[in-house]
């Protein structure tokens, strides 16, 4: 137990000491997300409609924090192709389970620091009030779907392992597309109808329909000095599915990435390159 | 074991514990199979380091957007390597050395053939392999951005190790080599390609493996840091009697840290003795000219046709 413990804390020794080391890289991140942020969240500062600024800024958060989730688990293999890493990595008696719990335990910790960041910055931009919302309730709606993005993210993860580039280029068309269909700045209603059904599928949908009912946008009694969130049973449907999906979704992942690992060792993909 | 490659076997043990340190030949496994017990034969196994036999991989190389063609990387090789040995396997680029170490890393799966390594099979039991193999290869990759001093300790803790022990076995490892404890904490981008080669070795040492996979480790160093790279293996093989499975182009190198060497030209073992051996075989004074004329090529030869290849497996 005390070995696995070590060799998870070495993931996340690597992601701190990498952090520090690309410190600017992360400053500029950050405040690209921020600005993004902003810049959406003003949309509904204009409109002088403060459900309407909150929608945007709830989507604006939550898209910060499960895209940065997903991305850091997603390109973690290919940020280690670059540096040639990979093949020692896999090459060190550690189970593959703890090589990506270790990375995807760093990657939510970085996550909701950078969604903490975005929020603080929000609150520049904003008059923000969530006074009345179930912040608990977000936090376990978070929880529960974090589970699933993090399968996602393995899944995702495994595309670098066949192939450097393109695999990286697959994982950023991958979120893009989660940002298309979940709904995370306007209702999916608003897609086009063929594209409609796969909102069902992404993850990203459930949990922001259950993070705006909970802080209470959408509700008529809501005002912009008092929010009324809903209950969490109120949100019950969106849980079980998101705690389906990470059923799903995380044994899929690691199954997923130990394929494709079994493939890349079989056709000698795991070499050096970049 | 592979009976059929067995009459080929030819150990020098010494470091073990049953065989102490005589020179031990074996001119023929059959014969000494009648001649010992099961339990006997048994020990003798365990005290291979390295078991390959006839083992073969082969990759797809595109030609053309819908045509492939099959080249062997490795056709059918057979070696062992006694626990504390240090065996070397000389061959031009593209011969299929580093496929051969990639395959013995768990970073490679055959297409056939048998590999044990101190008696765990390989792909089933890569577990407990990984517990027990170090691996220097020729190109030094590292978190450039980190300091040695967080590469090793990242690396002790991926193998489950206390940080603090590590460090200190990091640190006395690199002082042996040559290198000051105050670039410790310098960046490994800042670093030469000795100093990045000497922290590459350190990491598959920190480790304290009983194996070590060395993959051209003095390639691309200076004379200075070459020898102290081959001096501290040296050290390494006499005192803590780890065994080495080294791939060179240096013969000078094998001649000196080798206790016998494979010749290894188009996926093949063509030729594998002592160094003196291999002269002797050869007719010739140089181990460079054994080489040519047992594998019929330089060492240079295939150089551009094997990296082309290699780069383009699909």
């Amino acid at each position: 137990m005390e070995q696995v413990i070590r060799q998870t804390w070495a993931f996340m020794f690597r992601g701190y000491h990498l952090t520090r080391r690309y410190i600017s890289w992360v400053i500029v991140f950050n405040f690209y997300a921020l600005v993004t942020s902003a810049t959406v969240a003003l949309i509904g500062v204009a409109a002088q409609d403060f459900q309407l600024t909150l929608t945007l800024v709830v989507g604006a958060l939550l898209w910060n924090f499960m895209a940065t989730l997903y991305n850091e688990i997603a390109m973690s293999i290919a940020y280690e192709r670059w540096e040639g890493t990979l093949e020692y990595t896999f090459m060190a008696p550690v189970s593959r389970l703890v090589h990506l719990a270790g990375i995807s335990l760093f990657s939510l910790l970085n996550s909701i620091l950078q969604t903490v960041i975005v929020l603080i910055g929000l609150l520049l931009f904003t008059n923000l009030n969530l006074r009345g919302a179930n912040l608990p309730g977000v936090l376990i709606v978070l929880g529960v779907s974090t589970i699933a993005f993090v399968g996602l993210g393995l899944m995702a993860a495994a595309l670098p392992v066949m192939s450097p580039e393109r695999g990286a280029e697959a994982t950023h068309i991958f979120q893009g597309s989660l940002l298309l269909v979940s709904g995370v700045y306007y209702p999916v209603e608003v897609l086009p109808r063929w594209l409609q059904p796969l909102s069902a599928v992404s993850p990203a949908t459930y949990t922001l329909s259950a993070c705006r009912k909970l802080v209470g946008i959408g509700n008529s009694a809501s005002t912009p000095e008092v929010l009324v969130g809903a209950p969490l049973s109120a949100v019950s449907s969106e849980l079980l599915i998101l705690a389906l999906m990470g059923a799903v979704m995380m044994p899929l992942g690691l199954w997923v990435f130990g394929r494709i690992e079994t493939w890349a060792k079989r056709t000698g993909k795991l070499k050096r390159t970049g | 074991m592979c009976q059929t490659d067995a009459s080929r076997i030819r150990m020098e043990c010494r470091s073990t514990q049953l065989l102490l340190s005589f020179p031990f030949q074996i001119e023929t496994v059959s014969t000494l199979a009648s001649c010992f017990r099961a339990s006997f034969w048994g020990d003798l196994m365990t005290h291979l380091a390295i078991e390959v036999c006839n083992l073969r991989k082969s990759f797809r190389k595109r030609n053309g957007f819908f045509k492939a063609e099959r080249f062997w990387a490795l056709d059918g090789v057979s070696f062992t390597v006694a626990r504390g040995e240090t065996y070397g396997l000389l061959g031009p680029n593209g011969s299929g050395k580093s496929s051969l170490i990639r395959i013995v890393s768990t970073l490679l799966i055959a297409d056939g053939g048998e590999i044990r390594l101190m008696g765990h099979a390989l792909p089933e039991e890569q577990e407990q392999v990984r517990r027990i193999i170090g691996r220097v290869s020729v190109d030094a990759a590292f978190y450039k951005k980190l300091s040695a001093r967080e590469n090793l300790l990242y690396t002790a803790l991926l193998y489950g190790q206390k940080p603090a022990d590590a460090e200190i076995r990091a640190i006395k490892i690199l002082e042996r080599l040559g290198m000051e404890d105050t670039k410790f904490s310098t960046p490994l981008e800042e670093m030469s390609r000795g100093m990045q080669q000497k922290i590459s070795i350190a990491r598959a040492l920190v480790v304290n493996p009983p194996l070590l996979l060395l993959d051209e480790p003095t390639t691309g160093l200076d004379p200075k840091s070459r020898r102290d790279v081959q001096a501290f293996l040296e050290e390494l093989r006499d005192r803590e009697g780890t065994t080495m499975l080294l791939t060179t182009h240096d013969m000078a190198e094998a001649e000196r840290l080798c206790a016998r060497i494979g010749f290894l030209a188009h996926g093949k073992l063509v030729a594998e003795g002592t160094a003196a051996e291999l002269k002797d075989k050869a007719g010739l004074q140089s181990l460079d000219d054994a080489f040519i004329k047992l594998t019929g090529e330089d060492l240079k030869e295939d150089e551009e046709v094997g990296e082309a290849a290699e780069l383009e497996e699909v």
